[in-house]
């Protein structure tokens, strides 16, 4: 009993010659096969490199197209070389001259011994598939496929939409079911020979020379037809990219690999001198335990950075289009409105309640009103104002992106420079709350004459008005909550309550302190003076003459604590 | 967006036009290279798929020791350099290294567009058929792993992505106090002065015509550009193309003709893999070169523009603020979002 390999090469060939004397040397016989492509010259310094070695032979050479049937066919040539040359192998293991074997040679004899009539290929049905990239599973056994997909890509799949819309389907002979997986396999003499003289093999062959990528399907199709027992799973350790390109293992692998479960790997970097000399060497001995799932980890994980990237991220490599998340920052945070107006403490207040880091006007026109008056915020972010006005979509993205992990908020109004409202409305990671008409709270405390007041007051519910219907478009994405002057005042403490919520819904709010009112006796009279000036505070919504009563404090008794 | 003619008519004149203008760098890049003279010219060592290094350089003996040292580590086997007019011991430094293929030009920086016809020409000579790396004298190159694989391996899996282009950010390095603080001699790593940087203030958006990106910020737009942030430096950069004859560089390597090399980025929300470009313009020596520059003026298209800059460097001010950021190496980059590994694990 032994295992015998085979080894299709066509670059690299000074790894592959390593490699194949390593095998030969732990008592495994070899079959190259070099692919035509390579020059003579190259093929005979590999041969006379491994011509001490009587276990070692070369199989005729044809050419190795990707996706094409010659990869099968120097697989068969081999293959065949290697049952008439070694009557002593028992199982066949099929490997790439960029293979490795990353646990010892024993190792793998000893789990054949245990198995001794298991094939162990991975064959799965074509309804079953899920990595097949590009759609083409079950038609790779039934459309033609005359161009190659490398070089006539364009005319490949024209092809393929020619021959769906005419239904143009092939046969598939009598007894075959459609079976695909990885192309790296090792099967038991019995088997592989039951395939190779199989009574129908010429007009299997001559089927699969027209199927599509029939290296990951011919021996996992005819495996099904002669083997008493299949192992579906490839003992070949292999990533895919998202487009379905081997992953390749580099130096900086060597600890990932040493967990694999699998006997070989493919495809090892010519150059990782570390791999090489490590798995290649004397025998590892403080091998750690096998941990396939960190490999998969790690594999899935690279696929998602590269189609789904990171959320809120705008870089050099990653800028993505409108509905694409062009549009999303990295986090959630709070935009407020009219709060910062009502309250003497409350962003002190909103600090502590939320667990958020409150800012002031970011958008303020003078200068940038970062939390703790801070003139350099965190990543470098500048309180200039003309910095920020430039790009006011990357001032935020890149606030709320250097900050993960920490809420912010911050204080908005129709005092604010207002170019970002676009975005923010659009943002699905924005909590907006406003309390329209506040601004004129200031305006009335500034004890300027009504007179001055009326055209600041008219401005700036304008503004507010345009960034409530830019707020409620249809396009919004952003969570907006938003109540008028007077039904805030109606009971403030409700509002504050849903903020906290909102901001921070984790956490169980024991709010037992609010924040300091300001005083509001006189507000109605003021209100009701803009009015008789001709203004109609549609925003501030019905202030009765009521407020002049109000209690200047709130009424903590009456805030509901939720949960 | 303002104007992307993609389709129709109008995207066929806008093609074209690019086209047009594609062929006029290329024409002056022809022009141009009798301007260059041959100092030492070993260009017959190129083997197929070499990895090539182009430069520009003007009074670089400091900076470039470590500079072709780091590159040639990192896998760059020939390096293509343009001397402009040093007159320090840059030209006796390069023509000694057998790695090194050497030409001089006394002609003026910016009449070449800032060197850039005179790169264009060597590319275009020397560089078809080669992954071509193009950078400037004080600009480090690293990307994800570039301690444990050689740009040969980077290379190989842009070209199995079939990424013809790798994108990389300048980072402005400064170190912790005075810029003129600290000594450098000349081979020393210039990290062990330049530790510091900006990590989050990086402005981006897509320039329409060419569609590449425009990214600026970090220390210099911060410190010098806060009042005329358009006039803050660019800093997205594409150093390493699989060159043809037919591509050329428009303004330094930000943008290249075809328009379609500039796509280095993934609009789709997924990432593509990206590097850096460790930008050590702040080490000692800066001051008097700043003041020198701007009597030059050979930097900028409009260089009184840019005189309060200049102005303002020489008054040696600190970079490093409470905000910055201590550079520890490319996963800390990665982390912060400034480089990508993409799907290259």
């Amino acid at each position: 009993m032994s295992l015998g390999v085979v080894m299709l090469c066509h670059t690299a060939l000074n790894r592959a010659a390593q490699v194949a004397r390593h095998w030969a040397e732990n008592g495994c016989p070899v079959v190259i096969h070099v692919d035509s492509r390579v020059p003579q010259t190259d093929l005979d310094a590999m041969k006379a490199g491994l011509a001490d070695l009587p276990d070692v032979l070369f199989s005729p050479r044809v050419a190795c197209e990707w996706g094409t049937f010659g990869l099968v066919q120097a697989t068969i040539l081999a293959a065949t070389r290697m049952l008439e040359q070694f009557p002593d192998v028992s199982h066949v293991f099929l490997a790439s001259g960029s293979c490795l074997p990353i646990r010892p040679v024993a190792d793998l004899k000893a789990h054949l011994a245990a198995h001794p009539d298991t094939d162990f290929i991975e064959s799965v049905t074509t309804a079953d598939v899920g990595w097949t990239v590009g759609g083409l599973n079950k038609e790779r056994f039934t459309l033609h496929f005359p161009f190659s997909w490398k070089k006539q890509r364009r005319l490949f799949d024209a092809y393929v939409r020619l021959q769906r819309r005419l239904r143009i389907q092939r046969r598939i002979p009598e007894g075959i079911v459609p079976h695909l997986g990885s192309q790296w396999w090792c099967l038991t003499r019995r088997s592989l020979e039951a395939i190779l003289t199989h009574p129908d093999r010429p007009r299997h062959d001559r089927y699969f020379r027209r199927v599509w990528i029939p290296d990951e399907s011919y021996f996992q199709t005819l495996v099904r037809r002669v083997s008493t027992r299949i192992e579906s799973r490839s003992l070949t350790l292999a990533k895919f990219d998202f487009q379905g390109r081997p992953h390749v293992f580099y130096d900086d692998h060597l600890h990932l690999l040493r967990q694999s479960p699998a006997f070989v790997a493919r495809k090892i970097w010519p150059q990782a001198d570390l791999l090489y000399r490590t798995f290649l060497g004397e025998d590892d001995q403080n091998r750690p335990a096998p941990n396939p799932g960190k490999i998969d980890r790690l594999f899935a994980k690279a696929v998602e950075r590269r189609t789904r990237g990171r959320q809120g991220l705008f870089m050099q490599s990653r800028f993505p289009t409108w509905g694409r998340g062009a549009k999303c920052s990295a986090g959630p945070y709070g935009v407020l409105a009219g709060f910062d107006e009502l309250f003497t403490d409350f962003r002190p207040w909103l600090t502590r309640a939320a667990g958020a880091r409150v800012h002031g006007h970011l958008f303020d026109p003078e200068r940038v009103q970062f939390a703790g008056g801070e003139t350099v915020f965190k990543g470098g972010l500048s309180d200039s104002a003309t910095l920020r006005d430039y790009n006011p979509q990357s001032f935020l993205t890149n606030l709320i992106w250097n900050t993960r992990g920490e809420t912010q908020c911050f204080q908005f109004g129709p005092g604010d420079v207002q170019d970002i409202v676009w975005f923010i409305a659009e943002d699905p990671q924005a909590r907006v709350f406003i309390v329209s008409g506040a601004f004129a709270v200031p305006l009335w405390r500034s004890g300027m004459s009504v007179a001055e007041v009326r055209p600041l007051a008219a401005r700036m519910q304008k503004i507010e008005a345009d960034l409530i219907a830019r707020l409620e478009s249809p396009w919004t994405k952003a969570q907006v909550r938003r109540w008028t002057l007077a039904e805030f005042l109606e009971n403030p403490a409700e509002p504050l309550q849903q903020l906290l919520d909102d901001l921070n819904p984790r956490s169980s709010h024991r709010v037992t302190d609010l924040p300091q009112l300001v005083p509001l006796r006189g507000f109605g009279d003021f209100v009701q003076d803009l009015r008789n000036q001709g203004m109609l505070p549609v925003l501030i919504g019905d202030i009765d003459a009521s407020l002049d009563t109000a209690p200047e404090t709130l009424p903590t008794a009456r805030l509901r604590v939720v949960r | 967006m303002p104007d992307r003619p993609q389709s129709g008519a109008k995207g066929l004149w806008h093609a074209y036009r690019l086209r047009m203008r594609r062929r006029w760098l290329l024409g002056r890049a022809l022009h141009r290279r009798r301007q260059l003279v041959a100092v030492a010219d070993r260009t017959d060592r190129i083997a197929p798929g070499d990895i090539l290094g182009f430069m520009c350089v003007r009074n670089e003996d400091a900076r470039l020791p470590f500079m072709l040292d780091h590159h040639r580590n990192l896998g760059v086997r020939h390096f293509l350099i343009i001397d402009n007019a040093s007159t320090d011991g840059t030209a006796d430094l390069l023509a000694a290294r057998p790695d090194v293929s050497l030409w001089r030009t006394e002609g003026s920086y910016k009449s070449a567009r800032f060197g850039m016809d005179w790169v264009n020409w060597l590319l275009m000579r020397y560089g078809h058929g080669h992954w071509c790396l193009t950078l400037d004298a004080d600009e480090l190159l690293v990307y994800p792993h570039w301690q444990t694989r050689c740009l040969a391996a980077l290379t190989d899996w842009l070209d199995r992505q079939g990424q013809v282009a790798l994108g990389a950010l300048t980072i402005d390095l400064y170190p912790a106090g005075r810029v003129s603080e600290g000594t450098y001699a000349p081979g020393d790593d210039p990290l062990g002065i330049l530790r510091w940087f900006d990590s989050g203030n990086y402005q981006v958006q897509v320039q329409p015509r060419m569609g590449n990106l425009w990214i600026q910020g970090g220390a210099r737009a911060r410190v010098f550009f806060a009042s005329q942030p358009r006039r803050a430096p660019t800093l997205n950069k594409i150093p390493l193309v699989r060159w043809h004859w037919r591509y050329a560089y428009v303004n330094s390597t930000h943008a290249l003709l075809p328009p379609r090399l500039n796509r280095v980025y993934a609009t789709d929300g997924g990432m593509l893999t990206s590097g850096a470009l460790l930008h050590t313009k702040f080490l000692p020596g800066i001051i008097e070169r700043a003041a020198e520059e701007k009597v030059r003026a050979e930097h900028f298209a409009d260089g009184a523009q840019y005189a309060s800059y200049y102005d303002r460097l020489t008054a040696d001010p600190v970079l490093r603020c409470a905000a910055s950021t201590r550079l520890t190496g490319w996963r800390q980059l990665e982390a912060l979002g400034l480089i990508s590994r993409g799907g290259w694990v």
